[in-house]
């Protein structure tokens, strides 16, 4: 029996010639992920531990992104701890200052991930780069540790759900949308546990910024990995950054699914994710009239440079309702180089818009864009459970970049075909 | 190990933005965290459990961020153990490597009131109801996750391989 592309890349890094869905493996660890939340756990657990040196310092990457630029005392205080770790250990990939860019849009850009690889992260949505074709799945800071310490971390092989997507994405329908449709049909469990495998033709025509996308929630479903299998735009993306070997994969003709999800994604409209789950989707037509005061493009969802260009196509000559902050995160300081360049910015600044710097900031409540009890807010990121964004009476809507745009400018939920 | 203690019911879907809201993620500090323990859940948590306490939760309890603080606020309030129907499998992983006990059970939740006392023996692998005497089986944990337990926890078990191979 054959095996699927999350099996083959597990079982290379096992080191084992053979593999099923259920088994417990330690496997090594190409890239190991912590941020200014989770890596002062994982620190404190490696110096008690008697850590000592790390097993390899170009295999880790710290990213202070979430509360950055400091946004109190208190995060101050836990990026100094990840900065003095970093640099008495000499971490390759530290990230912070004007260096900084959110994690999961970062760690590709640079190259520092890549195809074949196996990448864990404190931080659930490390899931991204399953995109690349990489086995990447978030875990917890002690995992970090552990892996900090020892190269190794503890896995069980998943099984894989294959979803099939054909047809053309109408205008102004992307990965965003796909991914949102695909949680709304399985539910926020309805992976649980497993992997869930993209491929067919709408996919391998699909740009990296929407397989990031897509990848990015896969968590979102309950899944412990998303993964495209790395096709001619993945070595593309990948060949002015790669600065190591890596190594490509794809499924069996034989390989063994529990399910498998045929969606033709010509039939979908823009989606919109209603408070408070991401899996409370509906069409964009079904969406009635949602007033909102904030909306926010940006994350490690959809903070690229493809998605910003896509809502200054919409904001160009237009203004953001009087009555809507609209705040504009883009990603990592490339993606903002390139804004800037490309006059994205100065739309943007027209439109009335806040740019933050790069950074999570209102994505997760943090800081920059806060809501007030009672405020709604679209925004192109990834969560929108009780409290997500600020006030636990306030909302959250989950949409793409074209669709948060849009809404921005009538100050309500509303599909660009409307302006 | 035998847990005795009031449960106190969540539903479904119980995220990790409820367990601990990320407007409290700028501190790791236990107590600190215990403090806040399903503040978006119930914001009176803290207030009415007593310590040993056990938490009820429904399915994919967990879901959302890896955020390890999420456990920590929950062992931290003196909450003995979680009981779901299942879990979100960055929660279920960081609870064993830090030592928090979580149990599944897809029977008990339709079963009991809020407040009501249960018996925890993780070794039998039975829930006990105390008022009626009613058992309900635990699903059997994996022997790695077992020594995971048994060892105290990831780094603790990892010290352990690593002494028990310096003295091979
Ligand atoms: S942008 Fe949001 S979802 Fe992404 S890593 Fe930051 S906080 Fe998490």
């Amino acid at each position: 029996m054959g095996n699927t592309i999350t099996e083959k890349i597990l079982m290379a890094h096992a080191g084992l010639k053979k593999i099923q869905p259920g088994d417990l493996i330690n496997a090594k660890v190409d890239i190991a992920l912590g941020n200014d939340v989770t890596a002062p756990i994982a620190i404190n657990e490696f110096i008690k531990a008697g850590g000592g040196k790390v097993f390899n310092k170009n295999k880790i990457a710290l990213v202070l992104d979430h509360f950055t630029p400091n946004k109190d005392i208190n995060s101050a205080q836990q990026c100094k701890k990840v900065r003095e770790f970093a640099l008495k250990q000499k971490i390759t990939h530290f990230y912070e200052g004007g260096n900084v860019g959110v994690e999961h849009a970062l760690l590709p850009e640079k190259g520092i991930v890549l195809p074949g690889d196996l990448i864990i992260g404190a931080d659930s949505h490390t899931c991204t780069y399953g995109a690349l074709g990489a086995f990447a799945t978030g875990v917890g800071s002690t995992d970090l540790a552990a892996a900090m310490m020892t190269g190794e971390i503890w896995l069980k092989v998943p099984q894989s759900i294959k979803f099939i997507i054909y047809g053309k994405l109408r205008k102004w329908v992307s990965g965003k949308d796909l991914i949102l449709n695909i949680i709304g049909r399985i539910g926020v469990d309805g992976a649980l546990y497993q992997a869930m495998e993209f491929t067919g033709e709408t996919i391998s025509r699909m740009p990296m910024a929407d397989r990031f996308s897509m990848a990015n929630m896969a968590i979102e479903a309950g899944a412990k990995n998303g993964i495209f299998a790395a096709d001619a735009v993945t070595k593309e993306y990948v060949k002015a950054r790669a600065k190591r070997d890596y190594k490509t994969y794809s499924s069996d003709a034989d390989a063994v699914y529990t399910d498998i999800i045929e969606i033709n994604a010509a039939k979908i409209e823009p989606q919109v994710a209603f408070p408070h789950l991401p899996s409370n989707v509906k069409g964009i037509s079904k969406a009635g009239k949602v007033r909102i005061d904030q909306s926010l493009i940006g994350s490690c969802t959809n903070g690229r440079i493809e998605d910003l260009r896509i809502a200054a196509r919409i904001l160009k000559n237009r203004k953001a309702a009087s009555h809507v902050r609209l705040i504009v995160v883009p990603a990592t300081p490339e993606i903002y180089r390139q804004s800037l360049k490309e006059g994205l910015l100065d739309i943007f600044m027209k439109a009335g818009a806040i740019i933050s710097p790069p950074s999570c900031g209102a994505c997760l409540g943090g800081h920059l864009g806060i809501l007030a009890e009672g405020e709604k807010a679209v925004a192109t990121t990834n969560r929108n459970f009780v409290g997500r964004m600020g006030h636990p009476k306030s909302e959250v809507y989950l949409a793409s970049p074209a669709v948060a745009a849009a809404s921005a400018v009538l100050g309500r939920i509303a599909s660009p075909e409307e302006l | 190990m035998i847990f005795k203690g009031k449960v106190w019911k969540f539903g479904d879907n119980i995220d990790t933005d409820a367990i601990i809201p990320a407007r409290y993620l700028t501190t790791s500090d236990p107590q600190e965290l215990a403090a806040y323990c399903m503040e978006d859940a119930d914001p009176d948590f803290v207030k009415k459990m007593t310590k040993g306490d056990i938490i009820l939760g429904g399915e994919n309890f967990g879901c959302g961020s890896s955020r390890e603080h999420a456990p920590i606020s929950i062992k931290a309030a003196g909450v003995s153990c979680v009981i779901a129907k299942s879990f979100a499998r960055i929660f279920y992983r960081n609870a064993f490597n830090m030592g928090l006990p979580i149990f599944e059970s897809k029977e008990l939740f339709d079963a009991i009131q809020e407040g009501k006392e249960i018996t925890v023996d993780s070794s039998r692998g039975t829930i006990t109801i105390t008022e009626s005497d009613k058992i309900f089986k635990i699903d059997s944990i994996p022997p790695f996750m077992e020594e995971l337990i048994a060892d105290g926890g990831l780094m603790k078990h990892i010290a352990r391989k690593r002494e028990k191979n310096h003295g091979k």
